[in-house]
């Protein structure tokens, strides 16, 4: 059974509705499904707008979902209470893209990485202290800093410290929204690798959100690619790189910049028209869907 | 191209030659569009003055494009708004020379350096919205440059604008040219910001980030635009970003910026498949997609704040061949190829002064 399914997940924002004007209604995420299997580091890519990190948030009920269900170890965890909710937010944690705007800057980094451990009353003080010192050492920083602030950390260290903080309470379930777009390239590998090693430690599973196509293909086992609140194609990363199928997915490929200044640009440029935004997901072989 | 500048193009090159040498007979040595020599600029805070541009010196020739690389706090935009002078306060030139179609901008009294910028050195910066001025139409802020710079009447100059936007691949630019900018797609908005540095036929372009901001997708169109505007109007472009990707595809050389120095520089090609410097090494080889699932090689440690650069190389703290010398001495520059340099003491300086013939290894 897959660690985390979600089902047909849909979050509509409605806009203005005033006297005399009906509200319009943005469909961010439109009727999106897909499953991750434990152990494995799930990529959702797509542009601005197209509904990922949207998708993301409603999966924590950072947002209420209009509608769907996101089931965590076959559990749906929109039909839980506030309390349930909370306790089950052990399990799945989030981090996030900016390590500047993330980190409360009145907070020491030991008092933010405590926090999740005093709010769900885990341990005794000198127990949680002793916590914050091994996760702080786990995410490569250094426990003697654990009395400074935020602004007294690099970008890298700060996401660090956003790490430690979701790692606090043990969870088996990871989303990542953008966590190393906001780094130095040098930098973003430094955190990658700290994520995959800590996968491997801690037998995590993440959902890796994200625009960057050459990191998603770097560390994610299966990709689905959203576009305008929908997914237009899902499969295992390699295969879906290697034979995209549809003209969205194309599109983003070919725009990618290669590294070699010799190397032929083939840009397909993305013509709305040649497809069916409402064409349902398909089974193309191998595990490999698209809504051609 | 086609229709960019409807037929006014000798007014416009009478009076823009104003500030252009009359000859080339007194432009020396080079025949650089632009030449920046031994840059140094220092922000006074503090005791001490922190130095955020040291030493740099690189040549830009016509319809050249140089892209100029760095991590955030490297100095590259720093850089930029020394050679156009639109540094505030407490940032200073501190010594060395930008020399502009021959002339010293250094030594131009402000009004004539307002006639350079726009004119002579367009550009466009990576947030499109805030370079816009938001409660102004694009097209009155395409004709404000041509008014100022005295190319067009208040008249010519929606026409021109209209052009501009053309020129741009805005669809639809008769309609677009009365939009504000927030009525436009970030996309959209950095193709203004590109009609507006262009306005005045620039021989060259300074582009900060241009593409940072902007989808994959949208990216791939600017870069695309900027090529074919630099093909239409031989146009020099000064490239800034840290995106190696975005290089490969735009740049004809290369300048590698660690800790406010040039560390290497040289042509793309070069400077991507063979890099002599560890920090370009290392920058490489840190972008993802060698092995899919494999662990990335990163760059240990973090780039120097200002307040603590090393007094050798900037780089050895993090340098996987540092030696002892590294540690104490400034690596001066040398030479792969002539046009190749590299200030790492792993390539020792030759001993003789380059010349001009092929000079390998």
């Amino acid at each position: 059974m897959a660690l985390v399914e979600v089902d047909r997940l849909v979050k509509h924002f409605s806009r203005g509705g005033g006297l005399f004007q009906p509200a319009s209604v943005v469909r961010a995420v439109d009727d999106v499904s897909f499953a991750i299997e434990a152990g494995e580091t799930f990529g959702l890519v797509g542009e601005s707008g197209s509904g990922k990190s949207t998708t993301g948030r409603a999966m924590l009920r950072l947002l209420e979902p209009t509608s769907g269900a996101v089931r965590f170890q076959g559990e749906d965890v929109l039909q839980f209470s506030r309390a349930r909710m909370r306790a089950a937010r052990r399990e799945m944690q989030m981090v996030f893209q900016d390590p500047y705007s993330s980190l409360n800057p009145r907070m020491r980094a030991v008092d933010i990485v405590e926090e999740p451990l005093v709010i769900h009353r885990i341990g005794t003080a000198a127990a949680r202290r002793a916590k914050v010192a091994d996760l702080f050492t786990l995410v490569g920083l250094d426990p003697a800093h654990l009395a400074r602030y935020p602004h007294e950390f690099s970008g890298g260290q700060r996401q660090r410290i956003g790490l430690a903080r979701a790692l606090a309470l043990e969870p088996k379930f990871i989303i990542a929204d953008e966590p190393v777009s906001a780094l130095d390239v040098s930098i973003q590998a430094q955190v990658i690798n700290l994520l995959m090693d800590l996968q491997q430690r801690l037998q995590l599973t993440y959902l890796f959100i994200a625009h960057d196509l050459r990191l998603v293909r770097h560390i994610c086992t299966r990709v689905a690619v959203m576009y305008l609140g929908k997914i237009v194609e899902m499969g295992e990363t390699e295969r879906l790189f290697a034979t995209p199928q549809h003209p969205y997915t194309r599109a983003l490929l070919s725009a990618v910049p290669v590294l070699d200044p010799d190397a032929p640009r083939l840009r397909v440029e993305l013509d709305p028209a040649s497809f069916n935004r409402d064409a349902p997901l398909r089974d193309v072989g191998d595990r490999h869907y698209a809504a051609v | 191209m086609a229709g960019a500048t409807c037929g006014d193009a000798e007014s416009r090159e009478l009076k823009a030659e104003s500030w252009e040498p009359k000859a080339e007979s007194h432009t020396t040595v080079t025949d650089h569009l632009l030449s920046v020599r031994n840059l140094t600029t220092v922000f006074d805070v503090g005791p001490r003055p922190l130095v955020a541009v040291d030493d740099v010196s690189f040549d830009l020739a016509r319809g050249e494009t140089l892209g100029l690389v760095g991590e955030s706090g490297s100095g590259k935009s720093v850089t930029a708004f020394s050679i156009l002078r639109l540094l505030q306060s407490p940032g200073r030139v501190a010594g060395g020379q930008v020399i502009f179609n021959g002339r010293d901008l250094a030594a131009l009294p402000e009004r004539e350096m307002r006639q350079v910028r726009g004119a002579g050195i367009g550009f466009v910066f990576q947030e499109p919205m805030a370079a816009l001025n938001p409660v102004l139409r694009v097209g009155t802020q395409i004709a404000e440059s041509l008014i100022v710079h005295g190319l067009a009447t208040r008249r010519e100059a929606r026409t021109r604008a209209v052009d501009l936007l053309r020129a741009v691949r805005i669809t639809d630019p008769e309609a677009r040219v009365d939009d504000y900018p927030h009525q436009l797609s970030g996309g959209m908005r950095q193709r203004v910001m590109l009609a507006v540095a262009l306005a005045c036929r620039p021989p060259l372009v300074t582009a900060d980030e241009p593409t940072t901001a902007l989808d994959v997708t949208v990216q791939a169109q600017i870069l695309e635009l900027l090529r074919d505007m630099q093909r239409e109007f031989n146009l020099a472009l000064l490239l800034i970003t840290h995106d190696l990707g975005v290089i490969a595809e735009t740049a004809d050389r290369v300048a590698v910026m660690y800790a406010g120095r040039l560390v290497e520089q040289g042509p793309v090609r070069d400077i991507l498949r063979a890099p002599a410097h560890p920090y370009t090494q290392g920058l490489l080889a840190s972008i993802p997609g060698a092995r899919a699932g494999s662990r990335l090689q990163a760059i240990e440690g973090v780039v120097p704040s200002l307040t603590s650069v090393p007094p050798g190389c900037a780089f050895a703290p993090r340098c996987a061949h540092r030696m002892d010398v590294c540690d104490t001495v400034m690596p001066p520059e040398s030479w792969i190829t002539p046009d190749h340099r590299v200030r790492c003491h792993l390539h020792p300086a030759p001993t003789d002064a380059p010349a001009s013939e092929s000079r390998t290894h």
